[in-house]
C-alpha cells in the first residue's frame, strides 16, 4: 500500500502528472521539519507576526452558567488574519520559499485560508492565486477585496456547485498545470498525501500550547477537547498532542446544516460514507453512485463533502467521537458566546461551542474542557443578521 | 497476460491506432449507443467510454461539462453497463471506461469488473489512481480481464521506468501539464517519453490530451503506436447534440486516415 496511510484511509490518488512533485515536497518538508534555520524562522514568524503563542482563557462566565466543567477557550481567534488557518500557512509558505517556488495557490471557502495565505505571499514575496467558489465570493466579498488588498488574484471557481469542493478541484487542476514553479498550499487536513500530515503537524501547535497552558493552570489534563471539522484542521490541531493521553475525549463538531436526516447537512461522519476523492480514501458524502453530493451549512468553512483521513481513522478506532450540529445550534451559540463572554466567534467555531453547552453539565466542577475557538466572527456579521431576518445597510 | 481485445487494437507491427473518446449518456444514451457504433464504422479502434463524475478533476471545460450534462440527464453507472449491453448487441469493437477512482470503489471493485468481463469491456483508464495506488484496483481487475491503464505523463522522469515495465494493455502518454482539451500547440518531446518506455516494455503507447487536429494526430502517432482524442468529440457533440451522428463519422474517419498514413518516426526498439 501506498504512503500516507491513516488505516484504510489516506493515499495519493492523483493524477501521474503530480505524483513527482508530491514525491519532492514530502522530501523537502522532511528534510526541513530538522533544519534549525526552518525552524527557527517559522517559529519567529509564529510568534512575531502572527502572535502566538495563543492564550488559553477560562471563560468563566460560560463555566458558571452552564453549570459542570470549567470551560477554557484556545484563543486562534486572536491569531494574525484572525484563524488557525495562518499556523499552517505560514509553514507551507516558508517551505515554498526554501523549495523555490515562486508562486503558490489555494483553495478558500469563507475566504480564512485564502486571505491568510495572500497575507503570506504578500509577505515572503511569493505570487499568490487564489480559487474561490463564485457563491463563495459572492457571500464573502469583503474576504474577496482583502485578499486583492494584499495583492493576491482571486479567480472565482464557476463549475459544479461553485462551492469549497469546486475551488479544490481548481487547485488540482492548475497545480497540474504548473507544477514547476508552484505550490500548492492546502488548508486542511486533507488531500493526498503529504499534506494531511504536512497540515496537521503545523496546526498541532495548538495543542502543544493548550496541554502545557492547561496544566499550568488546572494541574491536569482536560477532560475534554472540543473543536469544530470541517476537513478538519483546527480539531486535527487541537487534538493532536492529546491523543495519547487516553482520558482525555476528543470530540470532533460536524456541521449538520438543517439536520443530518436532510439533504442540506455537511455532517461527513454522520452521513457519509468510503470514498476516495480530492486525493484521498476517506468518508465522503456521496449518493449511491459515488456521486459526490453537494453538501450544505451556513457555515462556508464546514461547507466541505469530506472529512480528513487522520479524522476518518481517528473515528473508526472509537479515539475521537464526532457529533453533528445543527446551523440553528450554532446560531444560538455564537449569540450565546457573544452575550456572555464578549467574543464575536467564527460560524465554524460555534458549532463547537454549540456542543459543549450541551454537555458541559455533565461533567463535574474539578474537570475541564477546552474549546478550539479557531477564528474570529467579523466575517460571519452579515449572514447571522441574515439569518435573523435582519437587513443591514453598509 | 491479459487475455482481451486489446491486443486488437495494435496488432499488427506498424498499424497505428486511433483511440475516441465520448462521455456516456451526453446527450442521450441512446445517442451514445450511435455515436459509439459511427465511431467503429468511421475507423475508430478503441472507444474509450467516460463514466460520468460530478468531480472529474483531470478534465478541462469540454468534458467537464459534458459530465455535467450526463449526470443531469441521470445517467448511472448502471446505465452505462446498460449502454456497452446495446452497443456488443451490433459490435465487436474493443472498449474501455474512462472515469474517476471513486465511482469504480462505491460500486465495488469486483461487481464492477465482472459487469466489465460480462460485457467485454477490456480496460480501465483511472486518472486519480497513480502507480502507488492502483494494486488495489489491479488485484480484481486482472482477476476479470481487465487491464487497468497505466498513465505516463511529462513530469514522470525516474518514475517512467517502474510504471512501464508493470504496464498491461497499452500505455496511456500524457502529451502535457495539465487537464485535457484542445491546444493549439503540443511541446513536450514525446518522442524521448516513448523510447524510454520502449526500453523497459513492449507494450505499446497511445499519446492523449490536447490533441484535435490530423495534424496533431499524425505528429503523436508517428512517436508512438497510437493517438487517443476525447475533447475535440466532446465538443462536436456539445455542438450538434443529438445530430452528432454524421460529424463524428467525418471526424473520426479524417482523424484515422491521419494516423494510418504516418510513419514510424523514430527507431522501433521492440523485440
Amino acid at each position: 500500500m501506498s504512503r500516507g496511510r491513516y488505516g484504510n484511509h489516506g493515499g495519493q490518488y492523483v493524477s501521474e502528472t503530480l505524483m513527482n512533485e508530491l514525491i519532492r515536497l514530502e522530501e523537502s518538508y522532511e528534510h526541513y521539519k530538522k533544519d534549525p534555520d526552518f525552524i527557527r524562522e517559522l517559529n519567529t514568524l509564529l510568534n512575531e507576526y502572527a502572535g502566538r503563542p495563543s492564550l488559553l482563557y477560562y471563560a468563566e462566565k460560560m463555566t458558571k452558567d452552564l453549570g459542570g466543567a470549567r470551560i477554557y477557550l484556545k484563543r486562534e481567534d486572536l491569531n494574525h488574519t484572525g484563524s488557525h488557518k495562518i499556523n499552517n500557512v505560514l509553514g507551507q509558505a516558508l517551505l515554498a520559499k526554501k523549495m523555490g517556488k515562486t508562486r503558490i495557490i489555494a483553495e478558500t471557502g469563507a475566504g480564512q485560508h485564502g486571505v491568510a495565505t495572500a497575507t503570506a505571499a504578500a509577505l515572503l514575496g511569493l505570487e499568490c492565486e487564489i480559487y474561490m467558489g463564485k457563491e463563495d465570493t459572492e457571500r464573502q466579498a469583503l474576504n474577496v477585496y482583502r485578499m486583492e488588498l494584499l495583492g493576491a488574484r482571486v479567480h472565482p471557481v464557476i463549475t459544479g456547485t461553485q462551492t469549497l469542493k469546486d475551488a479544490v478541484n481548481e487547485c488540482m487542476r492548475e497545480w497540474t498545470n504548473r507544477v514547476d514553479d508552484t505550490l500548492y498550499v492546502l488548508g486542511s487536513v486533507m488531500g493526498p498525501h503529504p499534506f494531511p500530515m504536512i497540515v496537521r503537524n503545523f496546526q498541532s501547535v495548538i495543542s502543544r500550547e493548550a496541554r502545557q497552558q492547561i496544566l499550568e493552570k488546572e494541574g491536569k489534563l482536560p477532560a475534554a477537547v472540543v473543536a469544530c471539522v470541517g476537513g478538519g484542521s483546527n480539531s486535527m490541531g487541537m487534538f493532536w498532542n492529546f491523543i495519547g493521553d487516553q482520558d482525555v475525549e476528543l470530540i470532533g463538531c460536524e456541521a449538520a446544516g438543517k439536520g443530518v436526516d436532510t439533504a442540506l447537512t455537511a455532517a461527513t461522519i454522520a452521513t457519509g460514507s468510503p470514498g476516495i476523492f480530492h486525493g484521498m480514501k476517506s468518508y465522503f458524502c456521496q449518493d449511491e453512485y459515488g456521486q459526490i453530493a453537494p453538501v450544505y451549512s451556513i457555515s462556508a468553512g464546514l461547507d466541505y463533502p469530506g472529512i480528513g483521513p487522520e479524522h476518518a481513522y481517528l473515528h473508526d478506532i472509537g479515539r475521537a467521537q464526532y457529533v453533528p450540529v445543527t446551523d440553528d445550534e450554532a446560531v444560538d451559540a455564537f449569540e450565546y458566546i457573544a452575550r456572555t463572554e464578549g467574543i464575536i466567534c467564527a460560524v465554524e467555531s460555534a458549532h463547537a461551542v454549540a456542543h459543549v453547552r450541551k454537555i458541559a453539565k455533565n461533567y463535574s466542577p474539578d474537570q475541564s474542557i477546552i474549546i478550539c475557538l479557531s477564528g474570529r466572527g467579523d466575517k460571519d456579521v452579515a449572514a447571522i443578521a441574515r439569518y435573523r431576518g435582519v437587513e443591514i445597510h453598509d | 497476460m491479459l487475455k482481451n481485445k486489446l491486443s486488437r487494437v495494435f496488432d499488427t507491427p506498424n498499424k497505428k491506432a486511433f483511440i475516441c473518446f465520448l462521455t456516456a449518456g451526453d446527450p442521450t444514451a441512446d445517442c451514445t449507443v450511435e455515436y459509439i457504433l459511427e465511431m467503429e464504422r468511421a475507423g475508430a479502434d478503441l472507444v474509450e467510454i467516460g463514466i460520468p463524475f460530478s468531480d472529474p478533476t483531470a478534465e478541462g471545460v469540454i468534458i467537464q461539462d459534458a459530465n455535467i450534462r450526463a449526470l443531469k440527464g441521470g445517467m448511472t453507472t448502471d446505465g452505462v453497463f446498460e449502454i456497452v449491453r446495446r452497443v456488443r448487441e451490433k459490435s465487436r469493437i474493443p472498449l474501455a471506461f474512462m472515469t474517476y477512482a471513486n465511482p469504480v470503489f462505491h460500486y465495488g471493485y469486483d461487481s464492477f469488473f465482472t459487469k466489465c468481463e460480462q460485457l467485454g469491456v477490456d480496460a480501465v483508464i483511472i486518472p486519480d489512481m497513480p502507480y502507488e495506488e492502483k494494486q488495489e484496483m489491479e488485484g480484481p481487475a486482472n482477476a476479470h480481464n481487465v487491464a487497468v491503464i497505466s498513465m505516463i505523463a511529462p513530469t514522470s522522469e525516474d518514475r517512467t521506468r517502474e510504471i512501464a515495465s508493470e504496464a498491461k494493455g497499452f500505455i496511456y502518454v500524457v502529451s502535457s501539464l495539465g487537464v485535457t482539451g484542445v491546444r493549439s500547440e503540443i511541446k513536450t518531446d514525446l518522442g524521448a517519453i516513448v523510447e524510454s518506455i520502449r526500453r523497459v516494455t513492449d507494450v505499446p503507447c497511445a499519446v492523449g490530451f490536447g490533441i484535435s487536429t490530423p495534424e496533431q494526430a499524425r505528429r503523436m502517432a508517428a512517436v508512438s503506436d497510437g493517438a487517443i482524442v476525447g475533447s475535440a468529440i466532446v465538443k462536436l457533440i456539445a455542438r450538434y447534440g443529438e445530430q452528432a451522428g454524421p460529424e463524428i463519422y467525418k471526424y473520426v474517419k479524417s482523424m484515422k486516415a491521419a494516423v494510418a498514413e504516418c510513419k514510424e518516426d523514430i527507431p522501433d526498439q521492440r523485440g
